[in-house]
């Protein structure tokens, strides 16, 4: 069953009355449980592609389905709210929020739920077991290393348990051994918990561990 | 945790500006509370004035007096209780700098029209008997070490000559609006003295005051008594004590509507400080705003994130601003010739203000950051170097 | 970048404002001494009683007056009498011509033909003189303004009768603009003043004999009750009192302005620092020293005040396109004024905005020159 159903998608930017197609006519299938991996060279869109499936941006022609909800008909209010229920989202950069701790920054996305403060304590830590840094929980980011980060990151990208984990780089900015141990906890994440994962990545070790490769070029599937 | 939290995190990011901001408000709104207790204490006479009192003057100024054969005609009016006179005397208490109003009063009848003045009755009874005795308020005996059977000597400017007047009696003031710092002595002794000195100056009083029964009758009695002395020599202006007061700060308007212009200036410089503050802290916030965002964070919750830190803020200035206004206003009054101000409270009213204040520029420095956060793209945001 | 453009904007619109309150109290205060200094000669010498505050609450006898008729050092007019003036003052109620209503207290000054003498500055701008002997009234130009009912030809109605307005004067933006006169021998009837007057305005003969003339005055004891000052003298103490109330409300409000200011561009200040790490460990890692950093943030401060202080200052020299009305607490009368500016406003304004600069931006400044050299390059 697909997850995600990309139809027809274009998105341009517009400089003056200059158009700028970044994306051009997009159609793909992503099946529950797929690992897929987007590639291409820099400015073909990739980026821009996963911000629209995970619906922080729209396209400007085409539509986005995720789990039977079309995403592109949702309006502001009704993305946040979608996007709290369904998306993890793992940044190049980590983006963690330098005045909380590893724990608060985690339990971010639950403060959206109705969730008891034990109930949100209870999964942070099942959540920061998984990524293996339970002892870690009240440091704050800048005393993690940048591998420690990122796996704050894809601790808080799960803590929902969202449908559709998303990935934008999340190796770009780390050393060689950080890169793998984050890897290898995505495949986990994949293999273990079934977790459908759509990544966007230049790293060719991260490339070996997705399922399924998808090219991107100048805004078309290759 | 909730956004509380978070808010508290955020404010205690940059500890020292959020601490210049705070001192900033802080200092603002002490400076709004002082200058609005300037002003009420402006109006303190105002307040001080009874619905049941009509003031009746010569309509040309008051400078001129009335003539005392008026008393009895005003007396049979109907709806008029009681009617007392009192004339300005002014002169010299020690030098010029000495400010307290001195007043010839007609002594069997002034302190019924004025309960709030508090005196003893044998003090009262002591006063009319002495010729040339004087009531005195419990400010002055502070100002000056004064106590009962003490000699007060005056030089007089408008009635000339050395005057001496022994205290008889101490009064306190009933209400929080009553000045304290008068000196009343007996019209009589006036009377006396300026039959045998000035003799076309006498048998003339400053101004009349009426106790009538029934405060909605006011401006029925007061057109009557006007109507009455009405191309006579000495024709009246009657009014309420409440008219007649506000007809005074009128002249004091320029200076009044300067400080309302002032307090507001000083609103507009909190909001200033607030506001750069909050534009600072959200520029920076910007890629962190727009990751809440991406998490699923609402329009509604960024805005109670930058509105709940801009109100914490204000409110924090404003709490302090308004403990600190109490010892200010005190220093203020303290450092204010004597006799200016002889009342001069933090008024309530003050108080609700300056937390409007607070609460207002909260509200208002948190706008423009708000909406720049809002219509920031999230994708343009996650872009943003911090 | 829009916040940094805003930020420093709000900071100088701070101290601008901050200027602007601080030269316009001052202007505010000068105005009131200077339009009341402006009354009066150098050589004319007031009289009054001896404890009296104002013309209003003094009273001196016609046998007084004559006692001084025959002083020594009197200036003489061309027949030969002395160049003196005995005048009266009365208050009386106009009203405001605005819609807030209520009444205005005027002086009205009953004046002698010695007396227009003695103040030759005066002019008729509109209609004419009064005529002596007569109840015809001329009005300071200034009453027109902020009094109803003042025009030329319109009636006053007091001490009991009609009085007409038939000219408007102007005396040289002092306080008599603010006067009503007319002629004392009818006013001193309609008021009932027989055998009494305010004051007496007299002009010495030769100048620089004030301290002459006051011994021989001081040493006559029919004029024991009296007291003698230059004329120049009596106005600056009139407006003493409301000149030290402005000055000392509007500091005291200007000084917590200020500290305002001073913290909003600490906080301006501070931020730009922290945003000019790597610049600042950059040229510190060239050479340059700790003290050329400070200097550096510290005239940048300074240029933010000055530019602040110029603005408030400009804005606030406009205010004299403006005068204002109100009661002289001295004289218990309206007086009217501009807002002057004077060269020592302007400095002390332009001072007042740099030491603002200096005292906001010195803390920052000494934080950017303490700032370690690696750590100030690796941060981003």
């Amino acid at each position: 069953m697909s997850i995600v159903s990309v139809q027809n998608i274009s998105k341009s930017y517009w400089r003056d009355s200059l158009e700028i197609p970044v994306l051009r006519n997009i159609s793909f299938d992503v099946p529950e449980g797929e690992f897929l991996g987007l590639m291409g060279p820099s400015g073909s869109g990739k980026t821009t592609l996963l911000n629209l499936i995970a619906g922080i941006d729209q396209p400007t022609k085409g539509s986005i389905s995720v789990s039977n909800t079309e995403v592109t008909r949702l309006n502001e209010s009704q993305l946040a709210k979608w996007r709290a229920q369904n998306i993890g989202f793992v940044f190049q950069f980590y983006n963690l929020l330098p005045v909380l701790t590893a724990f608060e920054n985690v339990e971010l996305p639950l403060l959206l739920s109705k969730l008891s403060k034990k109930d949100r304590k209870d999964h942070v830590e099942f959540a920061l077991k998984v990524v293996r840094l339970e002892d870690r929980m009240y440091h704050y980011p800048k005393q993690l290393s940048g591998g420690q980060e990122q796996r704050v990151a894809i601790a808080r990208a799960i803590v929902t348990d969202p449908t559709l984990l998303i990935a934008d780089e999340p190796t770009g900015d780390l050393d060689k051994t950080s890169a793998l141990e984050i890897l290898n906890l995505l495949e986990q994440l994949n293999e273990e918990f079934k977790k459908t994962i759509i990544m966007v990545t230049h790293d060719p070790r991260a490339a070996d561990k997705a399922h399924t490769i998808k090219h991107l070029d100048k805004g078309e599937l290759t | 945790m909730r956004i509380l939290k978070l808010i508290i995190k955020n404010m205690l990011r940059h500890k020292l500006r959020t601490m210049l901001t705070i001192l900033g408000i802080t200092i603002a709104v002490t400076a709004f509370g002082l200058l609005r207790t300037v002003v009420t204490a402006w109006y303190v006479g105002v307040e001080a004035s009874s619905a049941n009192r009509l003031i009746t003057r010569q309509s040309v100024s008051f400078i001129f007096p009335l003539p005392l054969a008026y008393r009895e005609r005003i007396a049979k009016l109907n709806g008029v209780e009681r009617v007392t006179f009192a004339n300005w005397f002014g002169g010299v208490y020690i030098d010029k700098k000495q400010f307290f109003a001195r007043m010839a009063v007609d002594g069997e009848t002034f302190f019924e029209v004025y309960p709030e003045m508090l005196l003893p009755k044998d003090q009262l009874d002591a006063f009319k008997q002495d010729r040339s005795g004087c009531i005195i308020g419990e400010q002055l005996v502070e100002r000056y070490d004064l106590k009962i059977g003490d000699v007060i000597p005056i030089e007089g400017d408008i009635y000339p000559g050395r005057w001496e007047f022994t205290v008889r009696g101490i009064y306190k003031p009933r209400d929080k609006t009553t000045d304290p710092s008068n000196l009343f002595f007996q019209w009589k002794y006036l009377e006396e003295k300026m039959r045998q000195d000035w003799p076309q100056r006498a048998g003339v009083v400053g101004w009349y005051i009426i106790q009538i029964k029934d405060p909605d009758k006011a401006a029925t009695i007061s057109t009557q008594i006007d109507e009455f002395f009405k191309n006579s020599p000495a024709e009246t202006k009657t009014e309420t004590e409440r008219a007649f007061t506000l007809g005074f700060l009128s002249m004091f308007s320029s200076i009044i509507t300067s400080m309302n212009i002032i307090s507001f200036v000083i609103i507009g410089i909190i909001l200033l400080v607030l506001g750069n503050t909050m534009i600072m802290a959200a520029r920076e916030r910007i890629r962190e705003y727009a990751v809440l965002k991406t998490l699923g964070f609402s329009t509604f919750h960024i805005v109670g994130l930058i509105g709940g830190e801009s109100l914490a803020i204000a409110m924090m200035g404003g709490a302090i601003g308004i403990s600190l206004t109490f010892p200010m206003t005190d220093s203020f009054a303290a450092a204010v010739p004597k006799g200016w101000f002889p009342v001069f409270n933090v008024e309530p009213v003050t108080l609700v203000l300056a937390c409007s204040a607070a609460v207002l520029v909260g509200i208002l420095a948190a706008i423009f950051p708000i909406q720049r956060t809002l219509s920031t793209k999230i994708v343009d945001g996650l872009r943003q170097i911090g | 970048m829009w916040t940094r453009r805003l930020t420093t904007a709000l900071t100088i619109t701070g101290i601008a404002l901050v200027v602007f309150v601080f030269a316009a109290v001052l202007m505010m205060a000068y105005g009131i001494q200077k339009t009341l200094i402006d009354t009066g000669s150098d050589d004319n010498v007031v009289i009054l009683r001896k404890a009296a505050t104002s013309e209003i609450t003094s009273i001196i006898q016609l046998d007084q007056a004559n006692v001084v008729k025959t002083l020594p050092l009197v200036a003489k007019m061309a027949d030969g009498k002395p160049l003196l003036s005995k005048e009266i003052i009365v208050i009386i109620n106009l009203p405001y011509s605005t819609k807030v209503g209520g009444f205005g207290n005027i002086s009205v000054r009953g004046i002698t033909s010695e007396g227009m003498q003695l103040r030759p500055q005066l002019k008729i701008v509109q209609g004419r003189m009064f005529q002596w002997g007569t109840q015809e009234i001329i009005v300071g130009a200034n009453i027109h303004q902020r009094f109803q009912g003042t025009g030329v030809g319109e009636k006053i109605k007091f001490g009991g009768d009609q009085w007409t307005i038939v000219g408007w004067f102007d005396a040289g933006g002092n306080g008599f603009d603010s006067e009503v006169w007319g002629d004392e021998i009818q006013l001193g009837q309609a008021f009932g003043y027989t055998g009494a007057f305010s004051s007496i305005l007299l002009r010495l003969e030769r100048q620089n004999s004030f301290n002459d003339f006051k011994s021989e005055f001081d040493k006559d004891l029919r004029l024991q009750t009296l007291d003698v000052k230059r004329e120049k003298v009596f106005y600056a103490e009139q407006s003493e009192d409301m000149a030290t109330f402005i000055r000392i409300l509007g500091i005291a409000v200007t000084v917590i302005f200020s500290l305002g200011a001073m913290i909003g561009a600490m906080i301006t200040m501070y931020a730009a620092v922290s945003n000019r790490t790597v610049e600042i460990g950059t040229l510190r890692a060239l050479g340059f020293r700790r003290r050329n950093i400070l200097g550096a943030f510290l005239v940048e401060s300074l240029m933010l005040s000055f530019i602040g202080g110029f603005t408030g200052l400009l804005l606030a020299s406009f205010l004299q396109f403006f005068k204002i009305s109100m009661i002289n607490f001295g004289s218990f009368a309206e007086l009217a004024f501009n807002f002057s500016l004077s060269p020592s406003i302007i400095i002390n304004s332009l001072i007042f905005s740099i030491l603002m600069g200096i005292i906001g931006g010195f803390l920052p400044s000494v934080r950017a020159s303490r700032l370690n050299i690696v750590n100030a390059l690796r941060s981003s």
